[in-house]
């Protein structure tokens, strides 16, 4: 089996297109350091609320009181089937030819990344009327900054996922929004591993204690 | 476009491609799974339950940039080390921050 050469992260095109492929090295690498530089800020907010969750809670609700499991629950797996679902899109970029079956899959990556953000919203919503604002407690402040700034960033890859759709019908499958599809799909991919990071550290081991 | 075309040389690395998602959705599936079920069925004692979410959250880290990011040892840049070096830096911002205002916190007490 031979093998190409791998020139960036994320799937590249290698023979199936050539000419992007070669194209694809700097600009990906590029996004990849951007990507890199984005996970020390969730590191940040991830030491933040180390510290805050157990020792900041200023009497108010604990994370016990507050955290819906299955929600979170439901919010992980709809997060996971739209990184599998760009994984498809990703394939169809590189193999099919036509436009349908990458519309397609993006549409449904983006039905299900819209749901995860309608289900993060509720639970926010749920959890101001029980009291659980963020200006409660040095927890809450902190679970608030960590969870809401991965739900904008996810919000950022939602429309950015619009403005492709509309590159795609508009311009076709051209270089240009080949590589700008490829860094999207790192930029997904990447924000579900931090929402691994997030349902393990924030809501498991909240609910654990 | 001529080089969009599905050629027969085509078939055998999509069949590839589309097995590691396969492989990485499902390994991620059931990690997720297991980490939800350690805590809503309370399997384990406290103290290990959570050492077994941290070994499962890094497993489903591991396989999240395998099969997803496709970061591997065969990249033409140096995007392993990237990772590496950015994880070792999250490590000691992580672990430093949380060492130094726990430590701060029993101090106040």
């Amino acid at each position: 089996m031979k093998r190409q050469v791998v020139l960036h992260p994320g799937l590249n095109l290698g023979s199936a297109d050539e000419y992007s492929h070669a194209q694809s090295e700097p600009v990906i690498f590029g996004f990849w350091v951007f990507l890199m530089a984005d996970l020390v800020l969730f590191a940040i907010l991830f030491a933040t609320y180390a510290s805050m969750s157990v020792q900041g809670q200023a009497g108010g609700p604990s994370p016990t009181d507050v955290f819906d499991l299955p929600s979170a629950f439901i919010e992980t797996m709809l997060l996971l089937s739209s990184s599998i679902t760009f994984g498809m899109a990703s394939l169809a970029l590189k193999y099919k030819a036509d436009r349908q079956h990458l519309v397609f899959w993006l549409v449904l990556t983006f039905c299900l990344g819209a749901g995860f953000i309608g289900m993060e919203v509720r639970d926010f919503w749920i959890m101001t009327q029980q009291g659980a604002v963020p200006q409660r407690s040095g927890f809450l402040s902190a679970f608030y900054m960590l969870v809401a700034t991965h739900g904008i960033h996810v919000t950022a890859g939602l429309c950015w996922m619009i403005v492709m759709l509309v590159q795609l019908l508009v311009l076709g499958r051209t270089t240009q929004v080949k590589l700008r599809l490829m860094r999207l799909a790192l930029f997904w991919h990447m924000l579900d591993i931090v929402w691994v990071c997030i349902f393990t550290f924030v809501y498991l081991f909240g609910v654990a204690l | 476009m001529k080089s969009d075309a599905m050629t027969d040389e085509h078939v055998e690395p999509y069949a590839q491609d589309f097995r590691a998602y396969c492989i990485g959705g499902l390994l991620a599936l059931v990690l997720t799974a297991l980490a939800f079920g350690l805590v809503i069925f309370e399997i384990l004692p406290y103290f290990e339950r959570l050492i077994a979410l941290a070994v499962l959250a890094v497993t489903q880290i591991v396989v999240h940039f395998r099969y997803f990011l496709h970061i591997g040892w065969h990249s033409h840049r140096d995007d392993l080390q990237l990772v590496l070096f950015t994880s070792l830096i999250l490590f000691l911002m992580v672990g430093g921050t949380i060492w130094i205002l726990s430590n701060l916190h029993e101090r106040m007490m």
